[in-house]
């Protein structure tokens, strides 16, 4: 087949709304931007066990602490998961990690915001957790069959992580004033970062337009955070807790909320490196990562002696 | 780093069976040096929630697949012989459990 035919046939694919498999032709453009953005989803599952692990010693309760080592434990699925689906495009793990370690490839900027006290472990559950399923949940029907996959695992496994989150601030929204604060305080810091998970609007978002031709994306960022915040407004309310934006009200017309522009600003400054925990995320992973390192080093010698032994 | 180039073992596809009886299912795949880490290592990835009741881990170099461009031709021969389905086969109207 020459390349007018293998691009139609690609396209014909796309229309079909059938998947694209590894060993399927495919635009070297099509082949980066999946790389791309399944190994950034990667980097966010591994890089997000580490604003919640600072938690795990002091939950309030072992069911709590469980629960929380639980959730911590499929991250690192997650993230194990979709290093796999990247590799079936070519590029080895120690390259993608490689790019995370030494601040080429990006994450998720949520995940360079503190967690300062235990009501963060709540508003992540449910908020940040909360976004990243209503961008998963579309996920599961991009094109990339191996991503699909990991998809419908990551949605099924993630169905507890929002619940417990949303469990936590019910109970602190119910609990003495001091709680109740908390849980507010909590849910001030997180509701812009999470609106900002969506990425830029639209208008602004150089690599939308190639991720909703080729069906990676089936729905834009702007469609996404509408939804989440038309879903979560009422979780609010139901336990006494206020969205801090004053522009927030319900309009009939388009049978949603209007609401204020996050600062995108804030948005770009942390993307590039200037967020409050961006240091201290990649730096406790890259020792995390060395720190490993006589335990790889272990493995491969023990296997070349047994070779050895053997021969 | 780069002289930590490839220190990830060989990749294991992963198949899960259920339940006894039923057949195991591709899921995904592994990094390990050896069949009992990867057995391990697919326990602890791909089970989590007593999704499994047995597991298969197949080194991927040895898996043969079709390729995605031959399918036509590859598959060709079962495309002309319908009557290897049950709805070739007129029968009266009205029957049941057939």
């Amino acid at each position: 087949m020459n390349q007018a035919e293998l691009e139609n046939n690609f396209e014909a694919k796309l229309s079909r709304n059938e998947n694209i498999e590894p060993k399927d032709w495919m635009p070297d453009n099509y082949r980066k931007h999946v790389i791309r953005q399944i190994s950034q989803h990667a980097h966010s599952e591994i890089i997000g066990m580490l604003p919640e692990g600072n938690w795990i010693t002091r939950a309030p309760s072992l069911r709590r602490k469980m629960v929380l080592l639980a959730k911590v434990q499929d991250e690192g699925g997650h993230g194990l998961y979709l290093y796999s689906a990247a590799e079936t495009l070519g590029t080895p793990r120690e390259e993608l990690l490689n790019l995370l370690y030494t601040g080429k490839a990006k994450y998720s900027s949520i995940f360079n915001y503190p967690t300062l006290s235990w009501a963060d472990i709540g508003a992540i559950g449910w908020l940040v957790d909360g976004a990243a399923i209503m961008n998963q949940v579309m996920l599961q029907r991009t094109s990339y069959g191996p991503y699909a996959r990991a998809m419908v695992r990551i949605c099924k496994e993630e169905s507890f992580h929002q619940r417990q989150g949303y469990e936590i601030m019910c109970v602190l929204a119910k609990g003495s004033p001091e709680q109740k604060e908390m849980a507010q305080d909590s849910l001030n810091r997180f509701w812009w970062p999470t609106l900002m998970m969506f990425g830029p609007k639209d208008a602004e978002s150089s690599n939308s337009e190639n991720a909703i031709k080729w069906k990676i994306k089936r729905e834009s960022n702007d469609e996404l955070r509408q939804r989440f915040v038309n879903q979560t407004v009422p979780q609010a309310e139901l336990i006494g807790l206020t969205i801090p934006d004053k522009n927030q009200k319900w309009n009939e017309s388009k049978k949603g909320y209007d609401f204020s522009e996050p600062n995108w600003e804030e948005f770009n400054n942390v993307i590039h490196g200037n967020g409050p925990c961006n240091k201290e995320r990649l730096g406790t992973r890259v020792k995390a990562h060395e720190e490993g390192k006589w335990v790889r080093e272990a493995v491969i010698s023990y296997n070349e002696k047994r070779k050895s032994v053997a021969a | 780093m780069s002289k930590e180039k490839d220190n990830q073992g060989l990749v294991w596809e992963v198949f899960v069976q259920k339940k006894p009886g039923q057949p195991f299912v591709h899921c995904g795949n592994v990094h390990a040096h050896d069949s009992e880490m990867a057995l391990q290592n697919a326990r602890d990835l791909y089970t989590r929630r007593n999704e499994g009741n047995a597991l298969w881990v197949v080194p991927a170099k040895y898996i043969v697949a079709s390729s995605p461009e031959d399918i036509g031709a590859f598959f060709e021969p079962a495309n002309d012989k319908i009557y290897r389905h049950p709805t070739f086969y007129n029968v009266p109207e009205g029957i049941t459990h057939m």
